[in-house]
């Protein structure tokens, strides 16, 4: 057979690799239509460059046999009997082979439309990609859609096969048709493939081995293709950005050392670093790298795992972004981004999911969909009020609390995200431009005001400890006939009764004496008063319920900019139609008695605090 | 950074994603090579600190060298040990000659799935070293597991956070999808999510890494002058010794670069029926 002379090609050979440690591993996924081939292709891949377990590929034709079927290379990889009965890669199986040059990873990611979801997680472990174009079907909706994903994912190399040539008798303008189509439509996307290959999974040809009914064709085989991707250059050279992971302090284990933990995505950190967290503005510098049973690393590369100290005390947690301060990310409520949709039920204005980026996880909803496309087409741009499953979406999105991040096109790895519709990620995207809000002031301020900020040795946690509760504000809106203070007065009665340290700060009390020298129009100002007043009481380890409706309907996001990292809680009077209804964590009607909703209000508020 | 080291890098990415997630976490221990890899990295990324239990499902049919190994690493590394076990179907004297599916699906897919709900009492070892029954264990929602891609088929279709529900079973049509390092951490109540830090490795990187690090693995797997040694263990009434006259990592290594005999070839349970293991998977087996 003609694949034996596979490794004096300089293709493959598994045995004698003494350089292992050293060896590079490629991750490449496979996608297309469905049945334009791709499993077959890996089939034949494994088979013709000998990677196969001894008896692998008799046992399947083996089995083939005995039910009557025709024995495909595609078997040899869609071991899911399911697969198997209805002939089609349920889930992107992952096959392992060697070339002289590395090792690979093969992701061999379904076609079929109900699938997507597992050709996305597939695709966005890959560095690379294979994409199969049938040579008789020519491109299909799905050879778009994974084009357009692909770009989306950030695949950069991509190797189009045009494959079962055979089918069209090896002819090379039919290859030459589809060159044209499909590259068209990449340029229409700003996708740049880097070759063309026609192929015959089946008969074997341009795969490990040229096609001898290729003569026509000068271009490598599927397998010189392969070992010709490049490895990304390392993101050493751009700015450094860690998200934190978790923070760690094994007291009980007799280990002091408060360990922040994360991954270094991009750009590198050593010792003595002077380092910010974002969006909390807290800084501090390296005080040490850590690590177990291997020598202390002189600094981080991106890739690495982190265990680092600090030579400050902070308050830091999961979800900041640990950065240089001369090269920040943006930090905003508003993104606009593209998105891909996933989920059964669409994604719809008004309603709440989580945005996952990086180690943040934040409540996200729709501020305006600019723009739905159908992935297969993306001709055609609709004006959707919703984004059904399978869509791609220009939208902006506006999240509950401030999220560090940086735009896709800059830095890829902080500027990605998905989101998560009630247990299940439903969509992921990647952010294209940072727009401004309204609270970049109050959140400057806070950061300077932390920054200079006098401690005692009293810590939050010893408060807490005292207490037996975190400092949070509970924060009331509903219009002022709505009865909303009656149930605020009974709210703190009902905490401090329980043995809570809660008060209400009525806003009242703040325009009497603290706001005693300014006009009461000047509603910034008197915004702002209200809500360093609640800082300092959430500083003292209180519960703070306020009602605001003295000084306005002023904006929540404010104060709550204002008191972050103190956690806001948000609840409604009155009816559900309310803008402010929607963004609250719970909504009471204004005529149920004061202790009902109390018990309401605190059954929601314990479930929040989890 | 060289292969073993993303791939070191990625497993302690996801043990912390586990740690960070999951209230109620536990890893598998099967005192293999695999799972004791994972073991380390554990060390690696908690920084020497094993911060959950590990769960051994002992079907009484182990080599009894494994939990002599088991129970020194643990005191030696001062790990919170918990043990389970199908008492039970023992003492009506399950064993693989009832079928060795049968025996498997009794002694440790039932026997795990009780021992993680918290339905059975579970054998914790004390600060001194000593087991003793704990009864009513919260039920675990995140449980670590060794298992490899490169393994057999059905392996190869796992993510690295996987959902099981209430009846342990995995929905291999409809897995969640899974990008960017961005994990199903979210669960409906009386689910739990299998979570695989291993996923990406294969045999042979396995063997690379427990040479480069020196790990301390059990020596069932290398040759003591009788020209035989185990491949892959579990209970030695079902696991076949091969002939192998490798003594160490390094020989293991080399020796792998030369066979194409799948690495399960000495699991009797495996070569019962071609879809046994998707079978076996599917109710909960690991």
């Amino acid at each position: 057979m003609r694949w034996k002379s596979s490794a004096a090609m300089g293709t493959c050979n598994m045995a004698d690799d003494q350089n292992s440690t050293e060896r590079q591993t490629m991750n490449v996924v496979i996608v297309g239509h469905v049945d334009h081939g791709k499993s077959t292709l890996v089939g034949r891949l494994l088979a013709d460059t000998n990677t196969l377990g001894d008896g692998k590929l008799e046992k399947v034709q083996e089995t083939c046999r005995r039910s009557g079927k025709q024995f495909e290379y595609a078997f040899l990889l869609d071991a899911l009997e399911e697969e198997q009965g209805q002939g089609i890669t349920i889930d992107a199986a992952r096959v392992f082979f060697r070339t002289d040059l590395r090792d690979y990873i093969i992701i061999d990611a379904p076609g079929h439309i109900e699938f997507l979801k597992n050709m996305v997680t597939g695709a966005a472990r890959a560095e690379a990609a294979v994409l199969l174009i049938d040579a008789k079907e020519g491109v299909q909706e799905n050879s778009r859609r994974h084009g357009y994903l692909l770009s989306m994912l950030g695949i950069k190399q991509i190797v189009v096969a045009v494959n079962k040539i055979d089918l069209v008798d090896y002819d090379e303008h039919a290859f030459r048709a589809i060159v044209e189509e499909y590259q068209e439509f990449l340029s229409g996307i700003g996708v740049e493939p880097l070759r063309f290959i026609p192929v015959s999974a089946r008969e074997g040809d341009n795969i490990a081995a040229p096609g001898e009914r290729l003569h026509w064709y000068e271009g490598p085989t599927i397998l010189q293709a392969l070992d010709g991707l490049k490895k990304a250059a390392t993101d050493a050279e751009l700015p450094l950005r860690m998200p934190v992971q978790d923070v760690y302090k094994f007291n009980e284990a007799g280990d002091d050392r408060r360990i922040v933990a994360g991954r270094i995505e991009s750009g590198t950190l050593k010792q003595g670093d002077e380092v910010l967290f974002l969006p909390s503005g807290k800084r501090s510098h390296v005080a040490s790298l850590e690590v177990f049973s291997a020598p202390t690393p002189e600094r981080l590369t991106p890739g690495e795992c982190a265990s680092i100290t600090l030579t400050e005390q902070l308050f830091v947690s999961r979800g900041e972004l640990l950065c240089h301060p001369q090269a920040k990310p943006h930090v905003s409520t508003r993104l606009k981004v593209n998105l891909f949709w996933l989920g059964k039920a669409p994604m719809e204005p008004g309603k709440r999911y989580k945005l996952k980026l990086a180690t943040s996880a934040v409540e996200v909803t729709i501020d305006s969909i600019d723009r739905v496309l159908d992935a297969s087409e993306l001709g055609s741009s609709s004006d959707k009020a919703q984004i059904e499953r399978h869509d791609v979406a220009e939208l902006t999105l506006r999240t509950r609390k401030p999220v560090a991040f940086d735009l896709s096109a800059e830095l890829e790895s902080t500027g990605r995200f998905v989101i998560v519709d009630g247990y299940d990620i439903a969509g992921g995207g990647i952010v294209r431009e940072a727009l401004r809000d309204n609270l970049e002031t109050r959140r400057l301020e806070r950061q300077l005001r932390d920054m200079e900020w006098v401690r005692g040795d009293v810590t939050p946690a010893m408060r807490e400890e005292l207490t037996g509760h975190e400092a949070a504000m509970i924060m009331f809106s509903g219009s002022s006939e709505a009865g909303k203070h009656d149930v605020a007065r009974a709210l703190e009665a009902a905490l401090v009764k329980a043995g809570n340290h809660a008060y209400l700060l009525d806003g009242k009390n703040v325009v009497l004496g603290i706001d005693a020298d300014i006009a009461f129009d000047d509603i910034d100002e008197l915004v702002r008063r209200f809500g360093e007043v609640a800082n300092i009481l959430l500083d003292a380890g209180l519960l703070v319920i306020s009602t605001t409706n003295v000084i306005g309907l002023a904006d929540h996001r404010q104060i709550a900019t204002q008191i972050a990292p103190a956690p806001m809680f948000l609840v409604h009077v009155g009816a559900k139609s309310d803008e402010l209804a929607d963004r609250a964590d719970v909504c009471i009607d204004g005529k149920v008695a004061p202790k009902e909703g109390v018990a309401t209000i605190l059954a929601a508020f314990t479930n929040s605090a989890g | 950074m060289n292969h073993l080291d993303d791939l070191e890098s990625q497993s302690v990415y996801i043990l912390r994603e586990a740690y960070k997630h999951f209230k109620e976490v536990c890893m598998l221990w099967s005192i293999g090579k695999d799972s004791t890899v994972m073991l380390w990295l554990t060390r690696k990324a908690f920084l020497g600190h094993v911060p959950f239990p590990l769960v051994h499902i002992d079907t009484s049919y182990k080599v009894p060298a494994m939990i002599e190994y088991r129970d020194r690493l643990a005191r030696e590394w001062k790990l919170k040990m918990v043990v389970g076990q199908n008492r039970d179907a023992l003492a009506a004297g399950m064993g693989p000659e009832k079928g060795r599916l049968t025996c498997c699906s009794a002694l440790k897919t039932e026997g795990l799935k009780h021992t993680l709900d918290g339905t059975w009492p579970r054998r914790a070892m004390n600060r001194d070293g000593v087991y003793e029954d704990v009864l009513d264990g919260e039920p675990y929602t995140g449980v670590i597991v060794g298992a490899r891609a490169d393994e057999e088929g059905s392996r190869a279709k796992e993510r690295y956070f996987s959902p099981r529900d209430h009846n342990n079973d995995w929905d291999v049509a409809d897995q969640p999808p899974e990008m960017w390092n961005q994990f199903k951490t979210d669960f409906a109540p009386n689910t739990h999510v299998r979570i695989h830090p291993l996923l990406d490795w294969t045999e042979t990187n396995i063997w690379e890494y427990i040479d480069r690090e020196q790990i301390p693995i059990i020596d069932l797997y290398f040759d003591k002058g009788t020209g035989k040694r185990y491949r892959s263990i579990g209970c030695e009434t079902c696991t076949g010794m091969i002939e192998s006259k490798a003594r160490s990592p390094q020989e293991i290594i080399v020796e792998l670069g030369k066979t194409t005999v799948p690495e399960r070839a000495g699991r009797a349970q495996d070569q019962e029926d071609t879809y046994a293991m998707e079978k076996l998977r599917r109710d909960g087996y690991m």
